[in-house]
C-alpha cells in the first residue's frame, strides 16, 4: 500500500500531513523577518527621529482605519522614479514599525500617502476632507464633513496607548498621563489632520544613500 | 465514483438546503453593495457625505459578504452535502451542524451591523473585531470538526478527492486565521494588532492570499471535483493528476501572500521567493484545471444542452484564466505596472465572478433539484442567467484591464525632459468610463442572481413532481 493510499484510508493521517505540508511556506516566509537584522533598516542617529505617535496623531490614525482610506490610498512609496518624482523618498520598513495594524494598502484609487504629511497645510487638508471635489474637481473621494463635528472620546486614548505599549511601542508613563489632556475637546478632523500631517516626516534622508542593501 | 444509489432519508439534508438558500440571498447582498460602491466611484456624489454608506466603510461589508457569507455558505451546504453522499452516512451531529448554520449567520449579520458603523481592525479581508473573530474560529472548528467525524463513520474504505480540499481548506483556514487575527483588546469593539510594519504586512498578505487560496480555490475545488463528474455523470479523468494537485496546491499555495509586496519595504528575497513559487504555480493550477475539463471527454455534446454543466466547465475555463494571469501579474516587471490598479481589482474578480460564483451558481443548481427531489422550474431562466453572468463577468474584467494598465502607464508616463506627463488628478478623471462600464457589468451579474433566487424559490414551491431521468439528465 503506498503512502498515498494509506492516507486515503487514515483521515488522522490525512489531516496531520496537510498541516505539515501548509506549514513549510509560512514559516520560512515569515520566522526569518523576526531574526534577520536587515528587515528593518539600521539609521544614523541624526537620520532616525521616528517616534511613536502623540496621542492626537494616533487618534486620527484609529480614525484612518475606521473610515477606510486604506482601501483607496497606499503608504507605501515604490523605488522607481516616477514615484520619487510623484511622492518622494521610498518608504523604509523603519518607518512604519509603530504602525499597528500596517497601513500600506493595496490599491491607489487616490494617491499615496506615505509622505503626505507637511505636503499641504492645514486648512488645505481641513477643506479637502470636507469636500474633496471643492479643491481637486476630478476627484471621487467622499467627503468626511462629519468629522468636525464630532469630539474625540478622551476617556479612552490612555487606554489605547497602554494597550499598544504591551505590544512593543516605547510609550512612557509621562505620555499615559498626558494622553486624555492632549485630545481633550479635539474634533476627529484636528486628530486626522494631525495623524496625516506627520506621515512620512520622520526621516531625514541623506542624499545618494542606498537604504536597501 | 463508487457511490450507489442509498436512500436520501438517510441524510441530514436540511441544513444543507437552509445553507444553499443563504448562499444565494447573500450573492445577491454581496453583489448589491459590491455594485453600489462601484457606481461611488463612478459618480461619488453617491456618497452623500453620508459616514454608514461611505466607500470606505462599505467595502469591507461587500468582500465580506461575498467571500464569507456567499463563499463560506456555499462551502458548507456542499461540504456537508458532498461528505455524507461520498462517506454514505449522515452527519456525525445535526446539532453540531445547526449551530454552524446560526452561528455563520450571526457573524455575517454582525459585519453587517459593525462595518457600517466603523468598527474594523483594518486588514484587508480580515476586518471583522475581535468578538466577531473569535466566534468565526468557533464557529469554523465546529464545521472543521463534524466534517472529520462524518469522515470518521464512513462506510466507504477510500476518502474521495473532493474531501481531502475541504480538509485541506479546513487546516489552514484555521491555522491563517488565528495567526492573523490575534490582537489586544482596547474595548469590546476596539483592539489593535500585535504585530507592527512590516512583520504585519507579511503576515496579512499571508493570510490575504490563502484567503484565496484555500478558502476560495481550495474548498471550490472540493466543489469542483464533486460536481462536476456528477452532472456529466462521468469519473473524474485521472486520479494521478488529482494527487498531484492537492498535494502541490497545499504546499504551493502558501508560498504566494509575498508577491503581493514586491519593491514594498519587505525585504526582496521574500517577495522574490513568492513570486517565484507563484510561476510554479501555473502548473498544479492548470493540472486541476485539465483534469475537471477532461472529465467531459466523450461527453461534450452535453454541454449543448446541459446549462449546469455549462457553469461548472465555464468556471474552470475562468479558474484557468485566472491561474495564469495571476502568476504573470507575480513577475516583478509586470507586477511593478499592476501594482496598485486596478487590474488587481479585474483580476481578484475573474477568479470571484469567474471561478468561486459559477462553480458554485452550478453546484447549487444541482443540489437544489435533488434536495427538494424536484424539476427546476425554468430551464430557459438557468440559461439566460448563464449568458447574463459570463457577459457581466467578462465586461467587468475587460474594463478593468483597460483602466489598470492604462492607470499604470499614465502614473509612471515622463516628457523629453523627465518630467511627469500627468498629474494623478488627470489619471482619477481618465478611469471614469471604465469605472461606469464596470458597474454596469456587476449589475449584470447582480440580475442574474436575482434571477436564479426566483428560479430556485419558484422550483422549490413549485409543483411536486419527482426528478425524472429526462430532467435530471437536463439539469
Amino acid at each position: 500500500m503506498t503512502f498515498q493510499e494509506k492516507l486515503e484510508k487514515n483521515v488522522w493521517g490525512l489531516i496531520i500531513m496537510v498541516a505539515l505540508v501548509v506549514s513549510v511556506g509560512g514559516i520560512v516566509e515569515i520566522v526569518p523577518l523576526y531574526y534577520l537584522d536587515n528587515t528593518i533598516e539600521k539609521l544614523s542617529q541624526e537620520e532616525d527621529s521616528i517616534r511613536p505617535y502623540t496621542a492626537l496623531e494616533q487618534e486620527g490614525r484609529d480614525i484612518y482605519v475606521r473610515e477606510g482610506c486604506y482601501l483607496c490610498h497606499s503608504q507605501m512609496i515604490r523605488p522607481f522614479r516616477d514615484e520619487k518624482e510623484r511622492y518622494g523618498h521610498y518608504s523604509l520598513a523603519a518607518e512604519s514599525k509603530y504602525d499597528h495594524p500596517f497601513q500600506w494598502g493595496s490599491k491607489r484609487t487616490g494617491p499615496d500617502l506615505a509622505r503626505v504629511g507637511a505636503k499641504y497645510s492645514d486648512k488645505w487638508q481641513i477643506q479637502h476632507l470636507k469636500a474633496p471635489r471643492s479643491l481637486v474637481p476630478e476627484s471621487v473621494m467622499p467627503g468626511y464633513p462629519f468629522l468636525a463635528e464630532s469630539i474625540i472620546d478622551h476617556t479612552l486614548t490612555e487606554r489605547k496607548l497602554r494597550a499598544l505599549a504591551s505590544v512593543g511601542v516605547p510609550y512612557t508613563e509621562a505620555d499615559f498621563a498626558g494622553a486624555a489632556e492632549a485630545v481633550k475637546g479635539k474634533t476627529e478632523m484636528d486628530a486626522m489632520v494631525a495623524y496625516l500631517q506627520v506621515l512620512g516626516t520622520m526621516v531625514k534622508f541623506q542624499e545618494g544613500k542606498d537604504y536597501r542593501e | 465514483m463508487s457511490e450507489g444509489k442509498p436512500d436520501e432519508q438517510q441524510y441530514s439534508f436540511t441544513v444543507v438546503k437552509w445553507f444553499s438558500i443563504a448562499a444565494v440571498l447573500y450573492l445577491i447582498v454581496g453583489a448589491l453593495v459590491g455594485d453600489f460602491i462601484a457606481w461611488e466611484l463612478a459618480f461619488p456624489a453617491l456618497n452623500f457625505d453620508n459616514p454608514y454608506i461611505s466607500f470606505g466603510r462599505l467595502r469591507p461589508l461587500h468582500t465580506n459578504a461575498v467571500i464569507f457569507a456567499f463563499g463560506g455558505s456555499t462551502l458548507m451546504a456542499t461540504a456537508y452535502y458532498i461528505v455524507q453522499r461520498t462517506c454514505h452516512v449522515r452527519l456525525w451531529s445535526e446539532k453540531l451542524a445547526w449551530f454552524t448554520f446560526w452561528g455563520w449567520n450571526t457573524i455575517v449579520v454582525g459585519a453587517v451591523v459593525t462595518f457600517p458603523l466603523g468598527l474594523t481592525q483594518g486588514k484587508e479581508y480580515a476586518e471583522l473585531i475581535w468578538p466577531l473573530d473569535i466566534l468565526i474560529a468557533v464557529v469554523w472548528l465546529s464545521f472543521t470538526f463534524n466534517f472529520i467525524m462524518t469522515i470518521v463513520n464512513r462506510k466507504v474504505s477510500h476518502i474521495y478527492v473532493a474531501n481531502w480540499f475541504f480538509l485541506g481548506m479546513m487546516v489552514m483556514i484555521t491555522i491563517l486565521h488565528v495567526v492573523n487575527s490575534l490582537a489586544v483588546p482596547v474595548t469590546l469593539t476596539h483592539s489593535y494588532s500585535i504585530y507592527s510594519g512590516v512583520h504585519d504586512a507579511m503576515i496579512q498578505w499571508w493570510w490575504g492570499h490563502n484567503a484565496v487560496g484555500f478558502f476560495l480555490t481550495a474548498g471550490f475545488l472540493g466543489i469542483m471535483y464533486y460536481f462536476i463528474p456528477k452532472q456529466a455523470n462521468r469519473p473524474i479523468f485521472s486520479y494521478r493528476l488529482s494527487v498531484l494537485h492537492f498535494w502541490a496546491l497545499m504546499f504551493g499555495y502558501v508560498w504566494l501572500g509575498a508577491h503581493h509586496l514586491q519593491y514594498t519595504a519587505l525585504p526582496d528575497w521574500t517577495g522574490s521567493l513568492g513570486a517565484a513559487v507563484s510561476m510554479a504555480m501555473i502548473i498544479p493550477s492548470w493540472g486541476g484545471a485539465i483534469n475537471g475539463m477532461m472529465t467531459l471527454s466523450g461527453a461534450w455534446n452535453k454541454l449543448r444542452d446541459d446549462y449546469v454543466l455549462r457553469f461548472l466547465v465555464v468556471s474552470l475555463a475562468f479558474y484557468a484564466m485566472s491561474t495564469f494571469e495571476g502568476p504573470v501579474m507575480s513577475i516583478k516587471t509586470v507586477n511593478a505596472l499592476s501594482h496598485y490598479t486596478d487590474w488587481t481589482i479585474g483580476h481578484v474578480h475573474s477568479g470571484a465572478l469567474g471561478w468561486v460564483a459559477m462553480v458554485s451558481i452550478g453546484a447549487i443548481y444541482h443540489m437544489v433539484t435533488r434536495l427538494w427531489g424536484k424539476d427546476i422550474y425554468s430551464v430557459s431562466m438557468v440559461n439566460t442567467h448563464f449568458w447574463i453572468h459570463t457577459i457581466g463577468t467578462i465586461i467587468y474584467i475587460c474594463a478593468m484591464w483597460v483602466s489598470g494598465i492604462m492607470q499604470g502607464l499614465m502614473w509612471r508616463a515622463t516628457d523629453d525632459y523627465g518630467n511627469l506627463v500627468y498629474t494623478f488628478a488627470e489619471t482619477v478623471s481618465a478611469m471614469h468610463p471604465y469605472y461606469v462600464l464596470r458597474s454596469l457589468g456587476g449589475v449584470l451579474v447582480l440580475l442574474g442572481a436575482v434571477l436564479m433566487l426566483y428560479n430556485i424559490v419558484k422550483t422549490i414551491s413549485g409543483a411536486k413532481q419527482p426528478v425524472t431521468a429526462a430532467a435530471a439528465a437536463r439539469v
